[in-house]
């Protein structure tokens, strides 16, 4: 009876995100990656993809615009912990020739600069490559390019 | 090259005149008398090589087009010079919004030195040296876009995948759409277009992701044809948008711009240089 109530419960609360997804206003993603900015995690960290009700968010960009760029470290809120992360990626159209991503993409790193995870997922661009010495270990795990 | 093409032309022209003229003769024999005639020799077919990727086509790329504004034609002239010596050296075929392109650039820090994209055109813009497009395409889940400068020097090779167009000049609204309208593969094989044929019109009309857009594509200034509204929208909703047409301005004089006299001039003063 309880395994019954249990997988119940499990049907409804998808139901009920179903609809929540359908129903539910959001606002479009920012295109610049700025201070409360939502991010998306693609790398295979088990903190960035375990599902939390709040998602990342930008709490400091470390340059001087504030704005950040592919190459650029932020400062997440994630699941209540603050983490430094590594920008691979925005919505926001860069210099000509170089991709434009339709989400605003960051992979999770320790102080240091090593990465948390051990896979991207996703595509990242080449300049990345032009600072191949500070970001290797990034680059190292990134699957393919752009 | 141009010299070498006209004369195949003259040649299949001429072919084309003598089997008509062995056609008719035997007709005309074969009407005059009943007997069996001689043996004739089955007109021999003539063989069109559809694999020629250029066309035989008046087509004049649109960034060639000044736009209309009270700057100096001189400049445009002087930046249709340099477009035409890049051409000579690089092949800018023809397409159009909606056609699938492979575009190869050099990247220095890509492996190789060179990066390639394939994807769907969807947007054409700038004027003159500034031209540019935009490429769509989703590898693994992520949708990416780059604009490539047309006239650019790192562009190495400009390779057309399928010649078509779509409803719209402008496919900006794909980013709403389900992404299974901008996947594209990237080891895709070129489809021949045959030449001297009209280039098809997709009638695709995709199918959008949920509310809110990116933008409302359902207000008359985005003129977009390519989503069926009535599925995501109620009618008054689609009642309101109407609101936002301005009609008149379809009859304001001053708005005028027609190309087609300087289209003419600009095709006669490109097309000796292009050809050689």
């Amino acid at each position: 009876m309880m395994l019954f109530e249990k997988q119940l419960g499990g049907l409804l609360l998808l139901v009920g995100r179903a609809i929540a997804q359908r129903h539910l206003s959001v606002t479009g993603s920012c295109s610049a990656i700025q201070k409360m900015t939502r991010v998306r995690v693609v790398d295979n960290s088990p903190l960035g993809n375990t599902p939390y009700h709040r998602p990342p968010r930008c709490i400091h960009v470390y340059n001087k615009s504030g704005v950040g760029k592919v190459g650029d470290k932020i400062l997440l809120a994630i699941k209540g912990e603050k983490r430094k992360a590594l920008i691979v990626g925005h919505r926001m159209p860069g210099p000509s020739m170089s991709p434009r991503f339709d989400s605003n993409n960051v992979v999770l790193i320790e102080d240091n600069g090593n990465p948390i995870g051990t896979r991207i997922k996703i595509p990242i661009p080449t300049s990345l490559r032009a600072r191949e010495g500070e970001f290797s270990k990034v680059l190292a795990i990134a699957r393919r390019f752009v | 090259m141009a010299a070498c093409r006209r004369r195949l032309q003259v040649q299949l022209f001429s072919g084309f005149r003598l089997n008509w003229s062995l056609h008719s003769s035997s007709r005309f024999l074969s009407i005059g008398d009943d007997e069996p005639s001689q043996f004739q020799p089955p007109p021999k077919p003539v063989i069109v090589n559809k694999m020629v990727q250029s066309s035989q086509r008046k087509f004049l790329s649109p960034e060639f087009i000044p736009p209309r504004s009270r700057k100096d034609p001189f400049k445009y002239y002087l930046e249709r010079i340099d477009m035409v010596a890049r051409r000579k050296l690089l092949n800018i075929p023809e397409f159009y919004v909606g056609s699938i392109l492979a575009v190869t650039m050099s990247d220095p820090h890509a492996s190789g030195k060179v990066n390639k994209f394939v994807g769907i055109c969807t947007q054409r813009s700038g004027k003159g040296l500034g031209a540019t497009f935009v490429l769509r395409n989703i590898i693994e889940g992520q949708g990416v876009e780059i604009r490539y400068d047309m006239y650019s020097p790192r562009i190495q090779e400009i390779q057309v995948l399928k010649l078509e167009k779509r409803l719209d000049d402008d496919l900006m609204y794909l980013r709403d759409a389900l992404p299974e309208y901008s996947t594209f593969d990237f080891n895709m094989k070129p489809v021949i277009h045959p030449v001297n044929e009209e280039i098809p019109v997709n009638q695709l009309k995709v199918k959008m992701k949920p509310r809110p857009w990116s933008k409302r594509w359902e207000r008359p200034k985005y003129k977009v044809q390519g989503i069926k509204f009535e599925l995501y929208l109620t009618k008054e909703k689609l009642e309101e948008a109407k609101k936002w047409a301005m009609p008149w301005l379809e009859f304001d004089m001053l708005k005028e711009y027609d190309t087609t006299k300087i289209e003419e001039r600009i095709w006669k003063e490109i097309n000796p240089k292009l050809g050689k």
